[in-house]
């Protein structure tokens, strides 16, 4: 514990900024033993990223790089932040913390940054990948699924290796939906800003958008008065309703029982609708905004809402109980795509699929920040691992988050929906924590000295959960995989950005 | 078993009588986007300097007066260009059908009717009008248009009562259902998608990114939308668009909702 113990970093809460100047500036060496102690003392890194010393030297190979850390500690609720200039390559710390692995790739990716060491220094989204791990042998054979696949989803590609019907490893090749945001969004904020934080994840619009308000209040050095804070959280837990309730309906017609899949397409829709109710977009565009929210609700709109909630949440519950009473599909369920705890941890896995292998992780209990200051929701956790446990945490959390609303919406604090509106200062970084319907969603943000974003990192859920599921296909049957890939449903734009 | 009925008994009939009645949208629904520049100040561009997607824009007409054009295919239903403006000049109405054949005829002027989507010609509707199978082709989409492609398929919309119908093999497939701004990185995978749908195919082009490029237009890793590579035949804009805006574009096109009819 030594690490977390005596912090080399400078500590920050959720949402909330700091001069740039007094993050702590450590020796490489100094930097990387940090971080794995601080992994090896249950202290996650949420991110890891790099900044070019020179912006205009951007592209130029030998150029120098300032590495930031945002180390996120649960049981002490505090961020801490750490920084490191590298030059060309540096010895990877994949090795000694796995949960680096993904940041490593990217930060060869963005800057040309060679990780020393790494076991796997392939693309993470800007190139699409070429070369893939392969086993050889006389009865092995290799699958490949996409880019385009059967159903109405986003593209990735995904390369089994396989003996007779089990996998013994499945990498997963994304960077298909690359659209360039993060680059884009440096030298901002501007007109378009907003709207690419809104469609990072199309499905997570409020988790993402509220990550962005609570940053740009923190560099702003303002606030977003209560009420607003109350209806960002309501928007936020439709989200995660409507997802949630959705995965359970698509998790039942991927073992083909049909009955919860139609009832869950239908009511995955009316959350959807109750969000549109509340800014006219089912997926809560326009909704969350710097220093408050656009549309406010007045009584008799809230009352409504309580009754449209207490009413889906009742027929949810039908739809859903019928998984649990089905042996058909408890059967498939029960031991399918197991992670077990240890591997989840040492990915750094978030959200549901973090919770569903043991792991009490939820930034709205470990670093509450706006409504979730003052309001509270149980962590839901379950312990095997597989598909029925991600399953059922979805099911918990869709009772929990519906019991929230119905107190949130009977007494809303009253007051304006928008605060004052104050311009960025100037060289700082500020970091936030918002849980999302898929986990933890990450974003740090760096002001120049023109008040403009220097460097803008997006942390999605998905980008630390991935590789839990091609662990949870290692000796499963090559069948299980829609089944599998639905019980975590990962973001492939949040991912690719 | 016996649980099973008795919940679907709970669960009810479900499925809208959309298009014989109007859908229920909510109050606060952004459908089509009405102008009134005679309210414009003059020389007053804030409304063009809002707009995240550079969707408006501004003439200055022979008489000297602002004259505002708004490109439905860029723009994202958003409120930025309605706050910007504190004399109202732009203001949306609840008009959820807004699907288009040309993508000229996405452009909006003042008091202008929006030229909703003509149907397929004779021959083609012999082919397609009572069975449409689409393959659909996410290019950079956020999910949201994804989804709401997707709900389609539930019971409350349910598309295959039109004989419409996703299919899992371009092989399978009369056309190309595009979402998304077109990601460089997916343009090998959508050129060869389409080569894979037998001719007669269409394509079918759904919300903001798929039409212009959306919020990333002009991001050097997008294309700026589908008709960068294939022959758009439909345009659905929004972002996302309402689903009962995409099932409204897809009958006009197949014939099954007549221009006039409603």
């Amino acid at each position: 514990m030594a690490a977390a113990d005596a912090p080399r970093g400078l500590l920050l809460g959720n949402a909330s900024a700091a001069p740039l100047a007094s993050v702590p500036l450590l020796p490489f060496h100094e930097f990387g033993d940090a971080l794995v102690a601080a992994a090896e003392a249950g202290v996650r890194v949420a991110a890891l990223f790099g900044q070019p010393l020179f912006a205009e030297a951007s592209q130029h190979p030998r150029q120098r790089v300032r590495l930031h850390a945002v180390l996120a500690d649960a049981e002490r609720g505090r961020l801490e932040l750490l920084a490191s200039d590298v030059q060309e390559s540096f010895p990877s710390l994949t090795p000694r913390c796995a949960q680096l692995h993904k940041f490593e790739r990217e930060l060869l990716e963005q800057w040309q940054l060679r990780p020393i060491g790494h076991p796997r220094p392939e693309p993470v989204r800007a190139r699409l990948q070429e070369r893939f791990f392969s086993m050889a042998g006389e009865e092995l054979h290799e699958v490949a699924v996409g880019p385009v696949h059967a159903g109405v989803i986003e593209p990735g590609h995904f390369r089994f290796q396989v003996h007779g019907e089990t996998v013994h490893h499945l990498e997963i090749a994304l960077g298909y939906q690359h659209r360039g945001i993060e680059r884009s969004l440096v030298g901002g904020p501007d007109a378009r800003t907003v709207h690419r934080i809104e469609t990072l994840a199309g499905d997570t619009t409020i988790g993402h958008a509220t990550a962005y308000c609570q940053l740009f209040e923190a560099l702003a050095g303002g606030h977003a008065p209560p009420r607003a804070h109350a209806l960002r959280a309501v928007a936020l837990e439709l989200e995660r309703l409507a997802n949630h309730t959705g995965d359970l309906g698509a998790l039942a017609a991927d073992v083909g029982f049909l009955p919860t899949a139609a009832f869950c397409g239908r009511l995955r829709g009316d959350w959807l609708n109750l969000t549109a109710r509340l800014c006219g977009s089912r997926f809560g565009r326009s909704f969350v905004r710097p220093f408050g929210v656009s549309f406010d609700v007045d009584d008799a709109q809230a009352r409504e809402m309580r009754d449209a909630v207490a009413t889906a949440l009742r027929e949810v519950r039908g739809a859903v109980q019928l998984l649990w009473d089905s042996p058909s599909v408890m059967a498939r369920f029960e031991g399918t795509g197991r992670v077990a705890t240890d591997v989840a941890d040492e990915l750094g896995v978030v959200g549901p699929a973090a919770r569903a292998s043991g792991l009490e992780r939820d930034v709205r209990t470990d670093f509450p920040a706006g409504a979730w200051r003052v309001a509270q929701v149980p962590v839901s956790t379950a312990g095997g691992g597989d598909v029925f446990a991600r399953a059922f945490v979805r099911w918990l959390e869709i009772q929990r988050s519906a019991q929230f609303l119905l107190e949130q919406l009977a007494e809303l604090p009253a007051g304006p929906i928008r605060g004052e509106r104050t311009r960025l200062l100037p060289g700082r970084i500020a970091v936030a924590l918002v849980e999302g319907w898929r986990g933890e969603i990450c974003h740090v943000a760096l002001t120049d000295e023109q008040s403009r974003f220097a460097r803008y990192k997006v942390v999605d859920p998905s980008f630390h959960g991935w590789d839990a599921l091609a662990h949870a296909l290692r000796d499963q049957p090559l069948s299980d995989f829609p089944l599998c890939n639905k019980s975590f449903n990962f973001s492939y734009c949040g991912h690719d950005l | 078993m016996l649980r099973i009925l008795l919940e679907r008994l709970k669960q009810g009939h479900r499925t809208g009588a959309f298009p014989a009645e109007e859908p229920a949208l909510p109050d606060r629904f952004r459908g089509l986007p009405v102008i009134d520049s005679t309210k414009c100040r003059d020389g007053c561009r804030d409304c063009v300097d809002a707009c995240p997607t550079r969707a408006i824009t501004a003439k200055t007409t022979d008489t000297g007066r602002t004259s505002l054009e708004l490109d439905l295919g860029r723009c994202l239903f958003c409120t930025d260009c309605v706050q910007a403006c504190p004399e109202g000049t732009i203001a949306y109405t609840r008009e959820y059908r807004l699907a288009t054949r040309a993508r000229a005829d996405l452009m909006l002027t003042d008091g202008q009717k929006l030229v909703l989507a003509q149907s397929l010609d004779e021959k083609a509707r012999r082919l397609f009008g009572r069975s449409l199978k689409l393959r659909q082709v996410s290019a950079g989409g956020c999910n949201g248009c994804e989804s709401d492609v997707n709900v389609l398929g539930t019971l409350v919309f349910d598309l295959g009562r039109f004989g419409i119908q996703f299919v899992a093999s371009p092989r399978h497939a009369d056309g190309l259902l595009i979402t998304g701004p077109v990601t460089k990185n997916m343009e090998l995978a959508v050129r060869k998608t389409w080569e894979a749908v037998p001719a007669p195919k269409l394509v079918v082009a759904v919300g903001a990114c798929a039409i212009s490029g959306g919020p990333y237009v002009d991001h050097p890793e997008v294309m700026n939308g589908a008709s960068a590579l294939l022959p758009v035949d439909l345009y659905v804009p929004g972002c996302p668009p309402h689903p009962f805006t995409i099932l409204d574009g897809l009958l006009r096109l197949l014939g099954q909702i007549e221009v006039g009819e409603r």
